[in-house]
């Protein structure tokens, strides 16, 4: 189905997006409000959110560019140096920025 | 850890205020992001109402910009809709990890926080649980941040986008992978999360070479997580 982005049509569009998108930030909470939390319901919840910064990360890393690879590396090495976050991810950020103009 | 720490779920205005500003360096970033979003909406042809609406009222920026990839004069709904489910599904994935935390809150309040929750400021908040502090506030008020400073950003876009032309060349696109990998490496540290991440970061790349689009994140975390149900910590209560 397709719709004509001329007037109203794209306003449909958009709250479609957004029902979609709220769909998912509720949708989570709303079927382990079904789920008994026992022990193993919570190192799988642990073992998950882990995974899910790793799932979003190794794709940039593996299919993008080396200036992605290089930003990646130096925020990791700072993040173990000086274990702060803003630094670690200015310095991967610069690294990019860096790279990009060589 | 059968429950968590009672105090930990702990909510209050002074809590979301802090959050709000612990969020606020992050939300700079976030501020660039929306530029190069108001700008490649602009360049779209989106009106710059409907621009704004979209970011007010969606709120998750990679799905935004798919949806531009796929937008024209006539725009393909179930795709669009699709598209925005798959990219945006690793929600589903945050909402139930918090919910240990979020169970101890009313149910209305339970789901207006959930309405802000994005990457960096659930990453934020279930750090703070690791290290035994409060982190709801850092989801709801981090969340409002984020949310001000996006809406703020693809204002700029549309009005002075060109200022950026290129925010790739500036490093710009990698602030949130950087941002999200310094949670991995700040997190636990032990033999079973680092075969937990192995498996999770494998399985995601397989699915990014050989499943659907936009299946990646779920499958890894999925793998990961259901290794962990299964290889438990030898942990004092079972």
């Amino acid at each position: 189905m397709s719709i004509e982005t001329a007037g109203l049509g794209s306003v449909a569009i958009v709250i479609a997006m957004a029902l979609v998108t709220l769909a998912t930030r509720w949708g989570g909470v709303f079927v382990m409000s079904y789920v008994p939390i026992s022990y193993r319901v919570k190192q799988f919840i642990n073992a998950m959110s882990g995974s899910v910064l790793v799932a979003l990360i190794t794709p940039m890393a593996v299919a993008g560019d080396n200036g992605a690879r290089f930003a990646l590396l130096t925020s990791a090495i700072m993040m173990l140096v000086v274990k702060k976050p803003l630094p670690a991810i200015a310095a991967g950020v610069l690294a990019a920025a860096l790279f990009r103009q060589l | 850890m059968a429950s968590p720490r009672p105090e930990l779920h702990h909510f209050d205005r002074q809590l979301v205020w802090d959050g709000f500003k612990q969020l606020v360096p992050i939300s700079l970033f976030v501020v660039a992001f929306g530029i190069a979003f108001g700008l490649a909406a602009t360049q779209t042809g989106l009106s710059e109402p409907l621009t704004v609406a979209m970011s007010t009222l969606v709120f998750a920026g990679a799905s935004q910009f798919a949806a531009l990839e796929l937008w024209g004069a006539q725009v393909p709904l179930l795709t669009v809709l699709l598209t925005v489910f798959a990219i945006n599904a690793r929600h589903l994935l945050m909402g139930a990890t918090l919910y240990p935390w979020l169970q101890h809150l009313s149910t209305g309040k339970r789901y207006a926080v959930m309405m802000v929750a994005s990457d960096a400021n659930w990453a934020m908040s279930m750090q703070a649980f690791s290290r035994g502090k409060p982190g709801l506030g850092l989801l709801f008020g981090g969340g409002l941040a984020l949310w001000s400073f996006w809406i703020l950003g693809t204002w700029l876009g549309i009005y002075f986008g060109s200022a950026i032309q290129d925010p790739k060349s500036l490093g710009l696109d990698m602030v949130m992978g950087c941002f999200l990998l310094a949670m991995v490496v700040g997190g636990e540290k032990n033999l079973r999360m680092l075969v937990i991440w192995v498996v999770a970061a494998g399985s995601s790349l397989f699915a990014y070479w050989y499943l659907p689009e936009n299946s990646h994140v779920i499958v890894g975390a999925l793998a990961g997580g259901i290794l962990g149900a299964f290889w438990m910590e030898s942990g004092d209560e079972h």
